[in-house]
């Protein structure tokens, strides 16, 4: 490599590494804040789907036959009988989250069901009513409850057969690795390129723009370092950088997802379950993204008169990427097409997909590696025009 | 009235400048057009410039607003390049070789900023590098430059914490970090307090008493009374005169003899 292109990538890393409070929050909070965020989401979503382990569920009855008493005896309910007068004053409280479920039986339930036959029936069945507050966790899940234990009771009534009946066999063969792989490629090509863009954004429009919106960049341009080497110089240092910022994401993600599904599915998601040969295929995939996504964003900077205007050009380019990104949750996993990864931004979605989906093709792995280091070179070569400009850099 | 230079005068020994017809045009934009009070797409900067600068002269480019001095400049220092005519700046072309002039010269300009983020002495080294100063050449230089201008004090101070006088003396102090023999100086004493200004016309006449050429542009009678050994008129992007300060001050003042000359040149364009 070029000594010039050399000087120049240790100025821009002086410029970055000196300045802690850049450090901290271009590489290290984007992590942080995604692990703490996606974490807090875990537990909030635990907390607002399911009560406390020793909660006593509030369940008031009218009429409970003697076939199912068993619920008086059951350890989380607090079971009270009531007459028929006071279910209109329990239908307010329940609205008013004041007290859990009320379960209305008809008179003579047990006797009525006994003498109920589906296939010759001229009325209609007997019918329980449980009213209840679906917004007031309590009370749905005494329903959920509630409702299984009768239906369980009738279908007791007239058994021919269960279906997974036994509650210590595993029936769902899916194991910990398809599941993490089957989530993990849904969301996170979508995820990483939206924490490369930020981290790109971050940084490349501060250095190119904003160089020369403070004139430092002519400063530059009267020394006699070719513009290429300037360009190159900018863009690969500005990459490493934005790998930094762009990783810290990822591995604050990696790290929150399992506590973050942990509330909603039964464990099953593991970021262990990858391989180092598929964190190594990531990262390459990433980096050469991170060398395109800095050469749009340089270029988008060498023509801004600001870094302002910079960062509003940015933005359509993000929305653009995003939408790529969310390719990755459509379709039945990465395609196998090689002339597909020759499409800039897809092509980093789709292999990433491929390898969270442990479905990586390296042909194609190669192809948008080799394609995204080629279209850098040429964004480069545009960047050094552009510093070659005399209208875009000082009129 | 124009003085310009021919073939002959620009292979005149020890000449180490020489501009020949240079020509700058700018498109107007809209709101430009507005201010210009114009119909005109285009406004002529520069017009068919020529003029030459020796060895260990200064030579004054001298003009009111708008004149065309700091786009001449800028297009000596390869910044910017002319729609017609080059340059020659110790035997490399603007238009040839810009890489090579820019090896040649120092450019001083209030437009050109240093990074505050940096303190003098990371910029000197990194201009350094720039310009492939070998390090003991570097140290050496480094040293002797910021003795003379009082920086060595501030070396470790970030170029944002210095005072503006101080910012001006780091700025002549790194470009000089290659020893070029040309200066280019673009308003040298435009927004400097009376002290930093003597500090700027004091360098430049030691910078000429050891053979450099330096070329400055400027609107004030006085500093090319000072420091210049030869003045270029410039009015309307045309060189109304180049002659020495001692010709053109025969008879008058400086002040006196460049109002003759725009009143004649007004009578001209009007």
């Amino acid at each position: 490599m070029s000594g010039m292109i050399m000087t120049i990538m240790k100025k821009e890393f002086a410029r970055f590494f000196g300045d802690k409070r850049m450090v901290f929050t271009t590489v290290l909070l984007p992590g942080l804040m995604i692990y703490i965020m996606y974490s807090f989401m875990g537990s909030a979503i635990t907390d607002q789907f399911t009560s406390a382990e020793d909660h006593v569920y509030a369940i008031h009855t009218v009429n409970l036959p003697d076939s199912l008493s068993a619920l008086k005896s059951h350890e989380s309910v607090a079971l009270t009988e009531e007459s028929a007068e006071s279910v209109e004053a329990l239908k307010e409280e329940i609205e008013a989250q004041e007290t859990e479920l009320l379960v209305i039986f008809p008179e003579n339930f047990d006797a009525e069901v006994a003498a109920y036959d589906s296939l010759t029936a001229q009325t209609a069945a007997p019918a329980v009513e449980i009213y209840y507050n679906s917004v007031f966790t309590e009370s749905g899940e005494a329903y959920s409850m509630v409702s299984q234990m009768l239906e369980q009771y009738e279908a007791s009534l007239a058994n021919k057969f269960d279906v997974n009946a036994d509650a210590e066999k595993r029936f769902d063969l899916a194991t910990e690795r398809d599941m993490t792989g089957q989530f993990f490629s849904m969301m996170l090509p979508m995820l990483l390129m939206s924490f490369l863009f930020s981290a790109c954004v971050a940084i490349a429009p501060e250095s190119i723009a904003g160089e020369k919106e403070r004139g430092t960049i002519a400063t530059l341009l009267v020394t006699p370092i070719k513009r290429s080497e300037l360009a190159l110089g900018k863009i690969l240092s500005l990459s490493a950088i934005g790998l930094l910022g762009g990783v810290s994401s990822f591995l604050g993600t990696m790290l929150a997802i399992p506590k973050m599904m942990g509330g909603v599915a039964d464990g099953g998601m593991n970021a262990a379950v990858y391989s180092g040969t598929d964190y190594l295929m990531t990262l390459l995939v990433i980096l050469s993204t991170v060398l395109l996504i800095i050469g749009v964003i340089s270029i988008l900077s060498g023509m801004a008169k600001s870094v302002k205007e910079a960062g509003t050009w940015a933005t359509p380019l993000m929305i653009i990427v995003m939408v790529v990104g969310i390719t990755s949750m459509f379709g039945d996993g990465a395609p196998s097409e090689p002339y597909l990864y020759l499409i800039p931004f897809y092509n980093s979605v789709q292999c990433l997909n491929g390898i969270f989906s442990f479905s990586a093709v390296p042909v194609n792995l190669a192809i948008t590696v080799g394609c995204n280091v080629v279209y850098t070179l040429v964004m480069a070569a545009v960047l050094a025009k552009i510093f070659d400009s005399e209208k875009i850099m000082y009129i | 009235m124009e003085q310009g230079i021919g073939t002959n005068e620009m292979l005149r020994a020890g000449a180490m400048l020489t501009a020949d017809g240079l020509c700058k045009t700018f498109k107007l934009s809209k709101k430009q057009q507005k201010l210009e009070k114009t119909t005109e797409k285009k406004k002529t900067a520069v017009d068919h410039l020529s003029f030459s600068a020796y060895r260990g002269e200064v030579f004054g480019l001298l003009g009111p607003n708008g004149a065309g001095k700091t786009t001449t400049l800028r297009m000596l220092a390869t910044l910017i390049r002319p729609d017609e005519g080059d340059a020659v700046i110790e035997g490399s072309s603007i238009i040839a070789d810009p890489n090579g002039v820019r090896s040649k010269i120092a450019f001083l300009t209030s437009e050109l900023k240093l990074e505050e983020f940096f303190t003098p002495d990371y910029l000197f080294d990194f201009f350094s590098e720039l310009h492939n100063v070998a390090p003991g050449e570097r140290n050496e230089r480094k040293r002797r430059l910021f003795d003379r201008f009082g920086v060595s004090d501030f070396a470790g101070v970030k170029v944002a914490n210095l005072s503006t006088g101080m910012k001006q003396k780091v700025s002549l102090v790194i470009s000089m970090v290659h020893d070029p023999q040309m200066i280019i100086f673009d308003e040298p004493t435009n927004g400097l307090d009376v002290i930093t200004a003597r500090v700027v016309t004091d360098f430049l006449q030691e910078l000429k008493g050891e053979g450099r050429t330096i070329i400055v542009s400027t609107h004030i009678f006085s500093l090319i009374e000072k420091i210049c050994d030869r003045v270029g008129i410039i009015i309307n992007g045309k060189m109304a005169v180049c002659d020495t300060l001692k010709s053109l001050t025969a008879e008058k003042s400086l002040e006196d003899k460049f109002f003759e000359i725009y009143g004649e040149m007004a009578g001209e364009l009007s």
